[in-house]
């Protein structure tokens, strides 16, 4: 039985124009691309150009505001509290970077040995995580009120403490103890990234390590560290762009007390902009952040496109 | 599992892992007993003798009962879901047709685009709130649901985009040069063919999504004025603190309802999870 | 009409010229196959055919149509690939329907082609399942399935076997030349596997480099291939090749270097007659190589010593060393050889080629 080429009998298909348009990959992509645009172009593009326009005015709330040139900047730069913030910021995200850099590893290692309840393990250890972060910050609070802070009935218990600790009313210890919540929150976000990196390592090649003669502090510094490299830096530069410009844990913990002590700039922006109503003067404070972004998203860029061109 | 003596297994395994554990997941069992703990013994000072933090003999209901018939708890979490569901499909949306655009076709300006999605990093909700509360309100959204839904996309569509890049790579062109063979479109090539093969990651794109939104803080503090239209987290701060004084047995049972809805999805979730984190990651 | 024609093709990427003024004719029903090594310009070839890839310059004419700028679902055509492209999420049914739903067939007609491919593939039994569940070889017959329903003008393969393994690919050559018997349709064959070239086609392409070097039947390309480079890649073992010196006058040449030296036979010497002192490749066939038992013309032998026996079982390979360099023979399972035997070899006159040293043309 020959099967020969019959003319299809399907009735020709007659293409629209929008069809034919739509064949083409640049105006497919445009379609594809245009929802995208437009939000994108609405509320980040427009709001970053006003923003910077506010942030050279002198506008108030409820009052248009005039042309000041820098005048906004010269204020904070003089500013005590601005000082105080842009010190906080860097030291609150290089500390907790560190911390939760070294502590996820740890127990990116750690998780990645092969124990019984292993995802239980896995899934838990995500919660800080996936739990909106004021709410948990908030029992954090509670875990840290000065009357009735379980870490100090903990301590004195345990005979560590004699009178209370002020986790939250001394200014040193209340940046502290931000930092502390902070690290809580991160460590899963670490852990799991770098555990997903660990798991594409081939093991055979810390078996040879092994057979070498590597002991498992040098298999993880020649073998380990610089495979997981790529995966820690992506994670590290992204990490420390959310921790730059963190907001909630700051607000919910001290609201930036005690007395501007634990400012960071999204908070004291906050503060100053919608809280006093000074929204010129917290625009400027907002767009103080972005130098910092900035040279933080091209070190990403760079880096990945050297492992792209790798 | 590690090799040599046991006493060693202990000591650098399981007690680390332990402790890692324990310190994690503490306050949230910290935030389930204070929610069922009368107020006579949350309100007794640390150093009172007979103080049982750790578990409470009496558990009682009057705090959730509190929180659901005296204040807006429930309007406030039917905002939030709402808010967030709406906000996520249009994102989700969004980053499938961005991201195939970017994974599988071939236009100028390719490489910008991709990098200018990439850039919205730049600037982050903390850096926009102030302007782009102003124009929230002169586009007559302040105050609504709207305000939220719209905005939101702007921090969700660059992760979905990103997300779903990294699954649609991993789909053979094959399919799709097949079915185009086979007589589709491209539009119906990459609807009836390349989506449905990547479902997995519109769901890890979709949960993670959801959550981010439930998370979201800033824009919803400042965009929000009236109780009745606040989302969970915002509610739960302004609302359940009057003047100085915190009533924290509401606000425990607060903390803990309004996890509830991330976490059951969670618990259903996990892998795709999991994947979001180590996808977004890695591409 | 199913004919297809190349017409001065030509493919760039990005400053890569990947195919180079390719002129084709495929006759209506001919399986014609594309042959050559990673690289060379084949795969991007039909492609072009298939439309999904853009033409930089010249045409493709299925039938009498030019279809440059026609997309793929307008040109008629049905492809198999390498990897069967077969849809994940439905199942073979549906896979093998797709093309005839979106081209808006009836459910019954649709149902009655199925049925029919299903039927020549010996996938009947499989219709319902999805193609995770499947072998390479059921997935391969569901991809070929899929082309068949669709009733195409040509047919398109993408190294359809690479995929599977040695026996299974020997066993669906012979159906796919039985198929292609009883479709009768034109198609197009891409493959770097020089076996299923020679076996499947009724005309094969040599391409390198993005340019065709010969065009023809599978024997004529074997015994008479235009240039080094197709003499070498046609034939397992390859041909041996050597660079040797042209020597003598008129109708006593001798090609020759260190070790080796043969007499030009008459019917070759005018041919060589341009070359006398000067250095061609001569290109002799394993199986050109036999073991002079003594009466042969003393001008055709040579003599060489066995450094490795391989026997195959059907034949054996014998590694020779000649001079300073080794040639394969390939003689019958009963010979007696082992390492280290000095032995005379006697080539066919009529089986020897030349090629020019810096062309590599045949001479």
């Amino acid at each position: 039985m020959a099967v020969a080429y019959v003319p299809t009998s399907a009735p020709a298909e007659r293409h629209s124009l929008v069809s034919r348009l739509l064949e083409d990959e640049r105006w497919l992509a445009l379609a594809l691309f245009l929802p995208t645009v437009v939000i994108l172009g609405l509320f980040i593009a427009y709001p970053f150009v006003e923003g910077v326009l506010l942030a050279v005015t002198d506008a108030k709330v409820g009052v248009p505001g005039h042309f000041v040139g820098l005048n906004n900047f010269a204020k904070l730069w003089n500013d005590s509290i601005f000082q105080t913030a842009v010190w906080n910021t860097f030291w609150y995200t290089g500390v907790t970077t560190v911390f939760k850099l070294a502590l996820g590893l740890w127990l990116a290692l750690l998780l990645n040995r092969h124990f019984k309840g292993k995802a239980i393990t896995r899934a838990f250890v995500l919660l800080p995580f996936i739990i909106p972060t004021v709410l948990s910050t908030f029992a954090w609070k509670w875990m840290f009120d000065p009357t009735f802070s379980v870490i100090n009935w903990t301590l004195y218990r345990l005979g560590l403490i004699h009178g209370r600790i002020n986790w939250l009313s001394d200014p040193d210890l209340a940046m502290i103890s931000v930092i502390i919540v902070n690290i809580w929150r991160g460590v899963p976000f670490y852990a799991i990234s770098l555990l997903a990196g660990l798991q594409t390592i081939n093991p055979e090649l810390q078996e040879a390590a092994a057979i070498d003669g590597a002991r498992p502090w040098q298999r993880f510094w020649h073998v380990t560290w610089p495979l997981l490299l790529p995966v820690t830096m992506v994670v590290v530069l992204f990490s420390v762009i959310q921790t730059f410009a963190d907001f909630q844990l700051v607000y919910v913990l001290t609201g930036g007390g005690p007395a501007n002590a634990t400012h960071l700039f999204a908070t004291y922006a906050y503060q100053v902009g919608i809280g006093t109503g000074l929204l010129s003067e917290g625009a400027a404070i907002s767009l103080a952040m972005f130098p910092v972004l900035l040279i933080v998203v091209v070190i990403q860029l760079l880096y990945i496109r050297r492992v792209e061109t790798h | 599992m590690i090799e040599g003596a046991k006493w060693r297994r202990w000591v650098f395994f399981y007690i680390p892992l332990g402790v890692f554990v324990f310190v994690l997941l503490f306050p949230f069992y910290w935030m389930m007993v204070t929610t069922v703990r009368p107020d006579s013994e949350l309100y007794r000072p640390w150093m009172a003798p007979n103080y049982t933090p750790f578990w409470t003999l009496h558990p009682t209901l009057e705090h959730i009962q509190y929180l659901l018939g005296e204040t807006l708890f429930s309007t406030w979490m039917w905002n939030t879901l709402l808010i967030s569901i709406v906000a996520t499909i249009i994102s989700v949306f969004c980053g499938l047709l961005a991201g195939y655009a970017l994974s599988r076709l071939h236009f100028p300006f390719a490489g910008s685009l991709g990098t200018g999605i990439f850039i919205t990093y730049l600037v982050p909700q903390t850096l926009l709130f102030i302007p782009l509360a102003d124009i929230i309100r002169n586009f007559r959204l302040g105050d609504t649901p709207w305000a939220l839904i719209l905005t939101y996309p702007t921090f969700l569509i660059p992760f979905c985009t990103w997300l779903l890049m990294g699954y649609f790579k991993a789909i053979p062109r094959e399919l799709e040069e097949c079915a185009r063979i086979d007589g589709a479109t491209r539009w119906k090539a990459m609807v009836y063919i390349v989506f449905p093969v990547a479902v997995p990651g519109i769901l890890s794109a979709g949960i993670f999504a959801f959550t981010l939104s439930w998370n979201e803080f800033i824009y919803a503090l400042v965009f929000l004025s009236s109780p009745a239209q606040k989302t969970v987290p915002v509610g739960v701060t302004s609302e359940l603190i009057r003047g100085d004084v915190f009533y924290w047995g509401p606000l425990m049972a607060g903390a803990l309802l309004g996890s509830i809805p991330v976490a059951i999805i969670y618990s259903f979730f996990v892998e795709h999870y999991v994947a979001g984190v180590t996808g977004a990651v890695k591409g | 009409m199913a004919r297809v024609l190349l017409h001065n093709l030509n493919k760039m990427f990005d400053g890569v010229h990947a195919v180079k003024d390719v002129n084709l004719e495929i006759r209506d029903k001919e399986f014609v196959v594309l042959v050559g090594p990673s690289g060379c310009g084949k795969t991007t070839t039909l492609r072009m055919v298939a439309g999904l890839e853009s033409i930089t310059s010249g045409d493709v004419l299925i039938g009498d149509t030019v279809v440059n700028n026609l997309p793929p679902m307008d040109r008629d055509i049905a492809m198999v690939f390498q990897n069967y492209a077969l849809y994940p999420h439905m199942t073979v049914y549906d896979n093998m329907a797709f093309g005839l739903k979106m081209r808006k067939f009836e459910r019954t007609e649709i149902g009655t082609r199925v049925q029919e491919a299903a039927e020549i593939l010996g996938i009947q039994n499989l219709l319902k399942r999805k193609p995770r569940q499947l072998s390479g070889g059921q997935r391969q017959r569901v991809a070929l399935g899929r082309a068949i329903v669709r009733h195409p003008r040509v047919f398109l393969f993408d190294e359809p076997l690479s995929n599977l393994d040695a026996k299974l690919r020997v066993q669906m050559r012979v159906e796919l030349k039985k198929l292609h018997t009883r479709l009768n349709t034109t198609a197009i064959y891409v493959t770097h596997d020089q076996v299923e070239a020679m076996t499947l086609g009724d005309r094969v392409v040599v391409m390198r480099d993005g340019v065709v070097q010969q065009v023809g039947e599978p024997l004529e390309l074997y015994n008479a291939p235009v240039n080094r480079f197709v003499a070498g890649f046609l034939g397992s073992p390859g041909m041996n090749f050597a660079a040797v010196r042209v020597s003598g006058e008129k109708d006593a040449l001798r090609a020759h270097k260190p070790g080796f030296g043969i007499e030009v036979p008459p019917e070759l010497a005018p041919r060589l007659a341009p070359y006398v002192e000067r250095d061609v490749t001569i290109g002799i066939r394993p199986e050109d190589l036999h073991l002079s038992n003594g009466s042969d013309a003393a001008g055709l032998c040579f003599d060489a010593v066995v450094e490795v026996v391989e026997k195959l079982g059907s034949e054996i390979l014998l590694d020779l060393q000649v001079g300073d360099q080794t040639m394969v023979a390939a003689v019958e399972p009963t010979v007696r050889a082992k390492r280290g035997d000095k032995l005379r070899f006697v080539v066919r006159p009529d089986r020897l080629h030349f090629f020019d040293k810096a062309s590599e043309a045949a001479i």
